[in-house]
């Protein structure tokens, strides 16, 4: 298992300076310069001149690329360019942000889509079946940013049951050591706070969690029913093992395999979706932060939290891959 | 164990499926099992409806999409409603809303078939080109495309409509851009499992050469799954454009009615008037639901495994 865990880590470094090579290239294609947006209406030639040879931005691109990447070797990622903060300050304020809400999300896909899906399995073609595949079915078609207008405009807006923005209710003092809201409120026994923020996350999460919920309920309910047809488990039904042991150790360990390479799918394309979340409900992720860097063409910025959600990926990539593993000794790495 | 009687010509045999005895083509026996699936029925009505919508729009309503010709009547608090001469009432800059959602379907499909026909031509080709040439070209393009896989889609489009500016191709190409590697993957896939199948060994066997083997046997037998591949995709491409208007990156010619743009307008009229968002948002999701349930019935129809 190590073997592999470190093969696969050492086969990620090509893809990761692959990466950050394109992204250098790439961004710096991008009309328009980082000095010009910085200065808006004052920008002069000289002040523009001026902003490139301080950020170095007159180098030839592979001086440039090679001083970033020696720069990232002792730790420094560059400050942006539009605020002037070091991007790893700001990194670890809005990054946990997001990976709480994609976080919230997943685990409430998982923890509803998963039995959602083996009981529609189990009843197939009756009501409750019918009903669990037309929701999922529905819950594909709609467009997040859709479902995140609905929900905040009718539990926020017209219930007035949850809060329709924000992180956390800007009145309670709460001490901040990680910046994933919920988790500081625990640790330092606030448990106002953390309950604020946990109230917060409810419409994002559920928002952002509905089109992954759909998919692993459908995924799980086909795998399940696959399962179902399978001589083995026919066997163990008909050798008395009760139905639990029989859906424990036959059906579900069969069944998961597919299901888990789609959270893990899932969890890779949450991203997209969080942006569109967190425009929607002003919860100051990164969404919002790239998104201004882009229009800014904020090098720095750009090219630390792309690197950075591309490594996130890859991880949840090689977590799968462990985990089918664990499910499955057939696959037990070779 | 006595021998088996064989299968006398009255009782159908079990190992044939009927499609098989008949000598049905893959194609008719799809066609066949399409129409037979009401929930393809369903998908196609939708996906009909949508498509002569989109063509016939200018028909259906006497006025011009994005002409702000009533704005007097639309107060800060307050959108007209429903009235003899608007249907569905105004939108929030004083257009007929019904116009604006009936040309928000053109745009959707002219954007969505557009993005999809990109991704699916440039993936198609990368696909191709791994899969049938192999070695390092297969290695490099592979790498290409897991690096923008490691990219997320919505990252990938905004940073595309940044290079190209805002119009309208750009808008395609970072749309069919996020569909490049999937078609790329789907193709290069395809050509792998087929390469080692056996009528391929026996056309290199016979000595026809590699490129007529690809374009004359392994092409065409992928264009079963490339369809409802590219069936699905439009389903997304039409969310992702509406994203991408969603963010300020899309169409940005009010004469160009856009379904995402019309849900973001709506956003601050929400608590008087919630049918500003719910229609183009209804809009989008059923859209997206024709493309879904067709694309699906497709793969379905076209899987072996699922005759019966």
């Amino acid at each position: 298992m190590l073997r592999f865990v470190l093969r696969r880590l050492a086969l990620l470094v090509p893809v990761l300076v692959g990466l950050s090579i394109l992204l250098f290239i790439w961004l710096r294609a991008l009309p328009g310069d980082p000095a010009r947006s910085m200065l808006g209406q004052r920008a002069t030639p000289e002040g523009i001149a001026r902003i490139n040879e301080s950020y170095g931005f007159d180098q030839p691109l592979v001086t440039q690329y090679f001083s970033y990447v020696k720069a990232l070797l002792t730790g420094d990622f560059g400050s942006s360019i539009q605020d002037g903060r070091p991007v790893v300050e700001t990194f670890f304020e809005k990054f946990p942000a997001t990976l709480e809400l994609g976080f919230s999300a997943l685990l409430l896909a998982v923890v509803l889509g998963v039995p959602l899906g083996y009981l529609a399995a189990r009843h197939q073609g009756r009501t409750l079946d019918t009903f669990v595949v037309s929701g999922s079915l529905l819950g594909v078609v709609t467009p997040v940013f859709f479902l995140a207008i609905l929900l905040k405009l009718v539990f926020a807006d017209w219930l007035n049951w949850l809060p329709s923005s924000l992180r956390q209710d800007p009145r309670i003092e709460a001490t901040h050591i990680t910046n994933f809201y919920v988790l500081d409120g625990l640790m330092t026994r606030e448990w106002d706070a953390a309950f604020d923020a946990l109230v917060h996350l409810i419409l994002p999460a559920v928002a952002l969690g509905t089109i992954p919920l759909a998919i692993i309920v459908r995924i799980t309910r086909a795998s399940v029913a696959e399962v179902l047809n399978e001589d083995y488990v026919r066997t163990a039904e008909s050798k008395g093992l009760s139905r639990r042991i029989v859906s424990r150790r036959h059906v579900l360990r069969n069944a998961l395999l597919p299901v888990v390479t789609t959270i893990g799918l899932q969890a890779g394309l949450l991203f997209s979706g969080a942006v569109l979340t967190e425009t929607v409900f002003a919860f100051n992720g990164i969404g919002e932060y790239l998104f201004t860097a882009i229009s800014g063409r904020d090098y720095p910025v750009l090219q630390a939290y792309i690197l950075f959600i591309a490594l996130i990926y890859a991880l949840i990539n090689l977590l799968v891959d462990m985990t089918y593993g664990v499910i499955d000794p057939r696959v037990r790495v070779s | 164990m006595p021998p088996a009687p064989p299968p006398s010509a009255a009782e159908p045999d079990p190992f044939i499926s009927p499609d098989e005895a008949k000598g049905v083509s893959l194609w008719r026996g799809a066609w066949q099992r399409l129409r037979r699936n009401p929930t393809a029925i369903l998908g196609a009505l939708i996906v009909l409806a949508f498509i002569v919508i989109a063509i016939v729009a200018p028909l259906l309503t006497p006025y011009e999409p994005g002409s702000a010709e009533w704005s007097g009547e639309v107060t800060p608090t307050d959108v007209p409603g429903p009235s003899d001469n608007h249907v569905l009432g105004l939108d929030r800059f004083g257009s007929d809303l019904l116009t604006q959602l009936l040309f928000g379907a053109r745009q959707s499909l002219v954007y969505g078939v557009a993005s999809t026909a990109i991704g699916l031509t440039i993936g198609a080709f990368l696909g191709v080109l791994a899969g049938g040439l192999g070695g390092w070209v297969d290695t490099f393009v592979m790498r290409v495309v897991d690096i923008m896989l490691s990219v997320p889609s919505l990252l990938l489009a905004v940073s595309v409509a940044a290079v190209l500016g805002q119009n309208a191709y750009a808008i395609m190409i970072a749309i069919g851009a996020a569909q490049v590697p999937i078609f790329a993957r789907l193709l290069r896939g395809s050509m792998l499992s087929q390469g080692r199948s056996d009528y391929v060994l026996a056309a290199s066997a016979l000595g026809i050469r590699r490129r007529r083997i690809v374009m004359g046997h392994v092409l065409p037998n992928s264009v079963g799954p490339t369809i409802v591949q590219a069936t699905l995709n439009l389903a997304t491409a039409i969310i992702e454009v509406a994203a991408l208007s969603f963010l300020g990156l899309g169409e940005s010619d009010p004469a160009n009615a856009e379904w995402g743009r019309m849900l973001v307008a709506a956003q601050d009229r929400f608590e008087n008037d919630p049918q500003l968002a719910l229609l183009p948002g209804a809009a989008i999701a059923i859209t997206a639901l024709g493309f879904t349930l067709l694309g699906e019935a497709l793969r379905e129809a076209l899987d072996p495994r699922s005759r019966r």
